[in-house]
């Protein structure tokens, strides 16, 4: 019946956004504001319907209802109950069941909290959400229903695959979804505005806060997966230039550079066709993204070529998205007037360079993603492209780009002063000189381009710091009054801030995680000790424990540094029987922002186990870093000229009108 | 400055910056790919010594022999010719001498090839998707190697839900 029921409301839910998808149209032709109103009751209640179809299937899960293909494929009844609700979206169909999900959230906020946008505007904006939804509620329920089920009930489930097992699968998918698809809603807005022809600053003061949120979300999310990588794999990398990793870090590319030139829209009305072609690149690349991950063609072209449903059906949402959307740019986005002048070298100018190096970069990302797929599909040769080639392309790049970033909020709108920037950043220079002395010293020569990279790195975090102790004038005005002035000082000055430091740290963590790393790899056995970065780590012994559906062994390391013991460390080796499969799960000793790792490999006849034991240096600098950059987007997002809803002074909201 | 020579500035900068990038791919493309071969390409093509490439076959069963300090040396097959490879370091999870391997790195004056990277999928049921391919081609595939690859396909595709558990599918020691 639960299963009845979701597939149902699945199915009602499609029928509501087919209605959303036109009837609001219709209304904007005819000016009426009933039918546009449509759109709203339209929205929500899609809304309720795709969370009553994600309960049923979450309550799937949770009974372990076996005789649905989605539960006895993904579940096991002796799963710990937390892993039975994440397995909801650890696979295809409930995956996408959570993107559509996400995809109605965001349509029931624009909805909720849109009462202040003109009509037509919202009308325009919820029915192009509606095409989304429409295509995926489709792409579900013809090609990927969670909700079939089977002839014959087994009596035990397939067990969920044991990496996902772990607390990672409960936060990353969510947080990485709410941010790919969030990115929707600036697509929306931008199609809607193109369909309209005309885009006022009202329209970015509105994207703004939505692609804000929604890059908060997708920097934590892939923070997050990385991290999780991390911890789960066992091997010590936190990034591996994935396919799949890279269909999340080119939204991000792209959403960062969305970001600021919705900044340059909204303060000066100049970039309003690159903003808006960005916002369509934007969501593009995270359908081009769902594409890469739920098509199966990174798997294999072949497996691709046999079974093409899913694999083609998004191709076809793909393509008529990015190129519907991309042919109404190209007809409509010459009628759009051009805005504010600005010098090459002003606040704007520095925007225009951030951009032009972030979506350069995410082109080469997208060239390395792409091209072993391109070539193996045209002559069939198979190459890989991995790290060495992201080394060389995506890192030249960034380099100039977080030179610019403490120059950036230093120059003036309009016409800036780029000798006058430089001086202010005088001190943030020499902190990040000092910085390059010291490594240089302390790591006696070495590596020559870690102190190099360090010290850029210090000159970010400088420039950030610089930026808010000259607003806030802490030097040169008494403290009280500096206080005040930081109270005062707009919310989104202190979010940029922390997001171009989390930048600077985020780098840190990077380099000394990649020059400084000391890698252990050996056979040990009871009683046998071994020195890794001056830490004295002794193998206590072996023990076979059991869990709940797995058996694991363990091992026992006290780890010791100049004779004073400091911990013990357990990491273990997990077999789950289901399966047959086994996971490694890797013990953590954080040391300040350094961290020890050991993972075990295989037990070896003569009853010894190989061993890998890892010092990470500033390795939580990494994830600490895009935190702080998620943070300063909440800061920014809290502000109350952006806050997501907040209500417009009625002042604000008669001018806003009075320029439709 | 005029409007056109403000325009034309940024379009200059935009072409520089495009240019530099260009340039960047297409240098990183001819120096950092790697390419795939099978056994049998191997001994065709006459690869020389030191051309970094990926190695994929079967591990013959019989050919792992276990040497001091980590050292492996195992034979990898493809039911035409045998590669003898040396490898030094951790092997994945799910290496067994009968099963598929991927090995990178490049062969040696004396024509055994030295790996420094072997991958593996975490997956009772794994068919390196290159092995598979290159085995069909061949001839030499066998129907359980297609139930297997059939059964991977679906959870390995289906399971990989983001990318924090993409690495998963594909893992390896270095």
């Amino acid at each position: 019946m639960i299963a009845e029921s979701g597939h149902y409301a699945l199915v009602l839910a499609l029928a509501l956004a087919l209605i959303q998808s036109t009837v609001p149209l219709v209304g904007a032709r005819l000016r009426d504001p009933a039918l546009m109103n449509v759109a709203r009751s339209a929205a929500v209640g899609q809304l309720l319907f795709v969370l009553m179809s994600f309960a049923a299937l979450v309550m799937l899960h949770i009974i372990s209802d076996f005789s649905v293909a989605n539960v006895f494929e993904n579940s096991h009844s002796l799963k710990p109950l937390i892993y039975k609700i994440t397995g909801v979206w650890g696979n295809h169909e409930g995956s996408m069941l959570l993107w559509v999900s996400i995809l109605a959230l965001f349509g029931g906020l624009v909805a909720l909290f849109g009462q202040n946008l003109p009509l037509s505007l919202r009308a325009h904006v919820l029915s192009v959400q509606a095409w989304i939804a429409s295509a995926f509620y489709l792409f579900i329920l013809i090609t990927s229903n969670p909700f079939t089920r089977i002839a014959n009930p087994p009596i035990e489930g397939r067990d969920l695959n044991p990496v996902l097992q772990d607390i990672g699968l409960a936060v990353h998918p969510p947080m990485l979804y709410l941010g790919y698809v969030g990115f929707s809603i600036s697509f929306s807005f931008a199609v809607a505005a193109l369909i309209e022809g005309r885009i006022d600053p009202a329209w970015a003061r509105w994207v703004r806060p939505w692609t804000l949120l929604a890059w908060t979300f997708l920097t934590l999310g892939i923070a997050m997966g990385s991290y999780w990588a991390y911890y789960e794999l066992g091997w010590g990398g936190w990034w591996f230039w994935d396919p799949v990793e890279n269909a999340s870090l080119m939204p991000w590319l792209a959403g960062t550079a969305l970001l600021h030139s919705a900044l340059v829209m909204e303060k000066r009305n100049a970039l309003k066709v690159w903003t808006i072609l960005l916002s369509i690149l934007t969501f593009s690349l995270s359908l081009l993204g769902t594409f890469l991950v739920r098509s199966g063609v990174l798997t294999s072209v072949h497996a691709f070529a046999t079974d093409p449903t899913r694999g083609v059906f998004i191709l076809v949402i793909l393509c008529l998205f990015i190129g519907g959307s991309l042919t109404l740019f190209a007809g409509r986005a010459s009628a759009l007037k051009q805005g504010g002048i600005f010098a090459p070298i002003s606040r704007e100018g520095a925007l225009v360079l951030n951009n032009l190096l972030l979506t350069t970069a995410c082109a080469t990302v997208f060239i390395g993603t792409l091209y072993p797929l391109a070539l193996e599909v045209l002559t069939g040769a198979k190459i890989s492209v991995g790290a060495p080639f992201f080394n060389l392309t995506f890192a030249p790049l960034f380099v100039p780009l977080l030179i610019a970033v403490p120059f950036g909020p230093m120059l003036a709108w309009k016409r800036g002063d780029l000798l006058g920037a430089a001086q202010r950043l005088l001190a943030a220079a020499g902190a990040g000189l000092a910085a390059i002395a010291l490594v240089w010293a302390w790591t006696r020569g070495g590596a020559v381009l870690a102190p190099l990279a360090i010290g850029l790195a210090v000159f970010v975090i400088g420039g950030a710091v610089t930026d808010l102790v000259e607003r806030i004038g802490l030097f040169s005005v008494p403290l009280a009054t500096a206080a005040r002035r930081a109270r005062g000082l707009p919310r989104s000055v202190w979010g940029s801030a922390f997001a171009h430091a989390g930048l600077g740290i985020a780098l840190i963590g990077i380099v000394c995680e990649t020059t400084w790393n000391t890698e252990h790899i050996g056979t040990m056995k009871a009683g046998d000790s071994v020195n890794v970065a001056g830490y004295e780590l002794k193998l206590e012994g072996l023990t076979p424990r059991p869990g709940p559906n797995y058996r694991e062994l363990a091992a026992s390391f006290s780890v010791s540094l100049d004779g004073e013991p400091l911990s013990v460390m357990t990491p273990s080796k997990r077999t789950f029987t289901t399966r047959g499969m086994s996971t490694t799960e890797a013990a953590l000793l954080r040391r300040g922002v350094s961290q020890l790792y050991i993972s075990l490999g295989d037990t070896t006849p003569d009853d010894a186990i190989v061993v890998r034991i890892y010092h990470k240096p500033m390795v939580l600098l990494i994830w600490f870093g895009p935190v702080l950059m998620a943070f300063g987007g909440l800061l920014s997002l809290s502000d109350r000229r952006l806050r997501v809803g907040a209500p417009r002074p009625a002042k604000a909201l008669r001018a806003m009108q009075a320029a439709e | 400055m005029t409007r056109k020579q403000r325009r034309l500035t940024m379009i200059g900068g935009a072409l520089a910056v495009l240019a530099v990038a260009a340039a960047l791919v297409l240098n990183a493309l001819r120096d950092s790919i790697v390419f795939f071969s099978t056994p049998t390409m191997v001994a065709e093509k006459h690869v020389g010594p030191g051309t970094r490439f990926r190695l994929g076959g079967l591990v013959q069963p019989g050919s792992l022999v276990r040497g001091d300090d980590l050292a492996v040396r195992f034979q990898v097959a493809d039911g035409g010719a045998k590669l003898p490879v040396a490898y030094k370091g951790l092997l994945p999870d799910l290496f067994r001498e009968g099963q598929g391997v991927v090995a990178e790195g490049a062969l040696d004056g004396s024509g055994v090839f030295r790996a420094d990277t072997v991958l593996a999928k975490h997956d009772e049921t794994y068919m390196p998707k290159d092995v598979a391919d290159a085995l069909k081609k061949q001839g030499h595939w066998k129907d359980d190697y297609g139930a297997k690859a059939g059964a991977d396909a679906k959870p390995s595709g289906g399971a990989v839900a983001s990318q924090g558990a993409a690495p998963s599918a594909e893992g390896a020691t270095r």
